[in-house]
C-alpha cells in the first residue's frame, strides 16, 4: 500500500535493495494489508445491507448511520465527550503548567519524591487506581455524573502535562526571564508577556495529546460514568457487549464515527507534535 | 496572585528573623514553589488518597483476618492464574511491538518521499481504539471474514482458522493498538542517534552487522528499555479487548477483568482492591527489573539533532 507510494525514483533503486529491506517492507506491507482488512471490514459492514458469508454485502446503504445516531442518542454522547475532554484539557493545563515550571527551574528538597508522585499515575494501570478512585468518588457523590468522569480523567492527564511540559520549559533559556525581570517586568508580567508566548507551542502539543488520550480513555470513564455521562468509547463498548439486541451494522457505524473523530484529532496532533518532543518526554520518564 | 507580594516584601532589615527565609531560599524554597501546590494537592487527593484507601480496603475484608482477601486470591487457581495469563499476553505483545519497530524504524531513518504519509499510516491504529479494533478483528478474522476466506481460498488451510475469541484475538488487538506507540518512540530514539557515528564505523571497515551490534544497539538500548516499559504498561492493563475478542471466562481472563468482576459483579470491594494492588505490584516489579537493567547501560548523549 503506502510503501509503494514512496518516491518512484527511489523505489527503482530499492528493487535491487538488500534482502533485509525486502523482508522489512514485506512485513510492513503484510501488517498494513491486515490492518486495512480490519478497518475495511468494519467500514464495509457499516455501509452494507445484508452480509452473510460472501466477499461483499448484497447492497450498500447509509441508513445504519442514521439509526445508530438515533438509537444510541449519539448527539448527547458526542456532546458529553466534547465537554469532558475540553474540561480535562483546560484543568490539566492550568494545574500542570505552573507545576512543570517549578520542576524545570528550581531545585528543592524532596523534588525527586514529587517527581515520582507525578510519574506513578502514568505508570500504574488505570484499573489499579481506577477501582479505589471510583469507590472514593462514589463515597463523596462525585461518580455517576460528569464531574466524576472529569476528575477521574484528570488523574493521568495532569501528570502527563507535567511530564511533557517540564523538558519543554527546561529548553527555554532562563536568562530571558532574568532579562525581563531586569527590565522591570513583575512576576505576573514576566509570566504573561514573556514566558506565556514562548510556552504556547508546548502547551498546544500537550493539550492535543491530552485530548486524544481523554477521548480514547476507556477504563477510568467506564468505572465512573453514569448513564448520562458516558463518553463515546464507553457507550460504544456497551453497544458492543450488548450485541444481539442491536444490529451489528449500527455498532459498526458507531465505531466508524468514533474512529473518524479520533483520526481528525490525530492528524491535527501530528501537525503540532514532532517526534523530538516525544523523546524528550520519554527520556524524563524513567528517572 | 500571591506571587506579586515578592516585590513589595519588606526588606530583610524588618523585625522578623531574616535568616530563615534566606536560608530556605538558598536551598530553593521560596514563593515560586507555591505554583507547585495545586498539582501536589491534586495528586494527593485524587491519586495518593484513593490508592491508600484501596490499600487499606484490601486489608479490611468483610470477614476473616486482614489478609483474607489476599488469601482468597492466592488460594484460588481461577484467580491467581490471571497473573500468568496477563503476563503471558502483555510480555510477548510488548516484546514483539518493540522488536518489530526496530528494523522498520531503522529503514525509515533516511529521507524519502512519502515518509510522512507512511508514518501517518503506521500511526493510524492509535485512533482505532480498542473497541473498533475488537469489532474489526471479529469481522476480519472471524470464521466468515476476509482473512479466513483468503486462507481457505489459497488452500493454506482446509477449514477456517480460529483466531478470535481466544488468546490470539487479544494478542492481535494488543499488537495493533500497541505497535504505533512503540514505533513512534523507537523512530524518535533512532533519529536522535548521530548518523555520522555509523558512517565513521563504515569507513573503518565495519560491515552492517558490526555497525548495528557495536554502534547503534548500545546507543539505542536505553531507549529500547524505556519503550518496552511503556509498551508493557499499555498491554498490561488490557481490559476491553480481553472481553470483546478474547475468551473472558477462560484463557484471556486477565487481572483487570478479575478486579472488575470482584468489584462490580460480586460487590467485594476488598477483594477487588486486593487484586488491583497485586496488579500494580506485578507491573511495577517488571518495570523495576527492566529499569535496573537499563541503569547499567550507557546513558549519555547520543549526539543526534534531538
Amino acid at each position: 500500500m503506502a510503501t509503494t507510494l514512496g518516491a518512484p525514483a527511489r523505489a527503482r533503486r530499492r528493487i535491487v535493495g538488500t534482502p533485509s529491506s525486502w523482508l522489512v517492507w514485506g512485513v510492513v506491507a503484510f501488517f498494513l494489508v491486515n490492518l486495512a482488512g480490519v478497518v475495511g471490514s468494519v467500514l464495509v459492514s457499516s455501509f452494507g445491507t445484508r452480509w452473510f458469508g460472501t466477499w461483499l454485502p448484497e447492497g450498500f446503504t447509509g441508513s445504519w448511520y442514521a439509526s445508530a445516531w438515533r438509537e444510541f442518542g449519539l448527539f448527547d454522547v458526542v456532546w458529553v465527550t466534547l465537554q469532558v475532554s475540553l474540561l480535562v484539557v483546560l484543568i490539566s493545563v492550568l494545574i500542570g503548567v505552573p507545576a512543570s515550571y517549578v520542576l524545570a527551574r528550581r531545585d528543592f528538597p524532596g523534588k525527586k519524591l514529587v517527581y515520582f508522585a507525578f510519574l506513578l499515575p502514568i505508570l500504574m494501570p488505570p484499573i489499579t487506581y481506577g477501582i479505589p478512585l471510583a469507590t472514593v468518588l462514589y463515597k463523596y457523590g462525585f461518580a455517576g455524573n460528569m464531574s466524576g468522569v472529569v476528575l477521574a480523567n484528570l488523574v493521568p492527564s495532569v501528570p502527563f502535562v507535567i511530564l511533557t511540559m517540564t523538558p519543554f520549559i527546561e529548553q527555554i533559556n532562563p536568562s530571558i526571564e532574568a532579562a525581563a525581570r531586569m527590565c522591570g517586568a513583575g512576576v505576573r508580567a514576566m509570566f504573561l508577556r514573556v514566558l506565556g508566548p514562548l510556552l504556547v507551542p508546548g502547551i498546544l502539543a500537550a493539550a492535543i495529546l491530552v485530548l486524544v488520550r481523554t477521548v480514547g480513555m476507556f477504563e477510568l470513564t467506564f468505572l465512573t460514568a453514569g448513564p448520562d455521562s458516558q463518553t463515546l468509547v464507553v457507550s460504544l463498548y456497551y453497544a458492543m457487549s450488548a450485541a444481539g439486541i442491536r444490529a451489528q451494522q449500527s455498532v459498526d457505524a458507531m465505531a466508524v464515527i468514533y474512529t473518524s473523530t479520533m483520526l481528525v484529532l490525530l492528524v491535527v496532533a501530528l501537525r503540532y507534535v514532532n517526534p523530538t518532543q516525544l523523546v524528550a518526554r520519554v527520556k524524563e520518564t524513567p528517572q | 496572585m500571591s506571587l506579586t507580594v515578592e516585590r513589595t516584601d519588606p526588606t530583610p532589615t524588618g523585625p522578623r528573623d531574616p535568616g530563615l527565609s534566606h536560608r530556605l531560599a538558598e536551598r530553593g524554597v521560596d514563593r515560586t514553589l507555591l505554583l507547585l501546590v495545586p498539582a501536589v494537592l491534586f495528586v494527593a487527593l485524587l491519586f495518593v488518597y484513593p490508592f491508600g484507601y484501596g490499600l487499606q480496603l484490601s486489608f479490611a475484608p468483610a470477614e476473616g483476618g486482614p489478609l483474607a482477601s489476599y488469601a482468597t486470591f492466592f488460594s484460588d487457581p481461577y484467580q491467581y492464574n490471571t497473573i500468568w495469563i496477563t503476563l503471558g499476553l502483555a510480555l510477548p505483545a510488548a516484546l514483539l511491538n518493540v522488536l518489530a519497530s526496530v528494523p522498520i524504524a531503522y529503514k525509515m531513518r533516511g529521507r524519502f518521499r512519502g515518509k510522512r504519509l507512511l508514518t501517518i499510516v503506521l500511526v493510524v491504529p492509535i485512533t482505532l481504539g480498542t473497541v473498533l479494533t475488537a469489532q474489526g478483528l471479529l469481522n476480519f478474522l472471524g470464521p466468515a471474514g476476509w482473512f479466513n476466506k483468503a486462507v481457505v481460498g489459497l488452500g493454506l488451510a482446509d477449514a477456517p482458522v480460529q483466531l478470535v475469541n481466544n488468546y490470539w484475538g487479544v494478542f492481535f488487538s494488543l499488537v495493533i493498538t500497541g505497535f504505533p506507540f512503540a514505533f513512534l518512540l523507537i523512530l524518535s530514539y533512532l533519529s536522535g542517534i548521530d548518523p555520522t557515528l555509523e558512517q565513521a564505523a563504515a569507513t573503518l571497515g565495519a560491515d552492517w552487522k558490526q555497525r548495528f551490534r557495536r554502534i547503534t544497539l548500545p546507543l539505542l538500548a536505553p531507549g529500547l528499555a524505556t519503550t518496552f516499559c511503556l509498551a508493557f504498561v499499555l498491554a498490561f492493563s488490557v481490559f476491553p479487548s480481553a472481553v470483546l475478542v478474547g475468551n473472558p471466562a477462560g484463557e484471556t481472563r486477565v487481572l483487570a477483568l478479575a478486579a472488575y468482576q470482584a468489584a462490580y459483579e460480586q460487590y467485594d470491594y476488598s477483594l477487588a482492591s486486593a487484586i488491583a494492588m497485586v496488579m500494580g505490584a506485578v507491573e511495577l516489579l517488571v518495570i523495576a527489573v527492566v529499569l535496573v537493567w537499563r541503569s547499567r547501560l550507557y546513558a549519555g548523549s547520543t549526539g543526534g539533532k534531538g
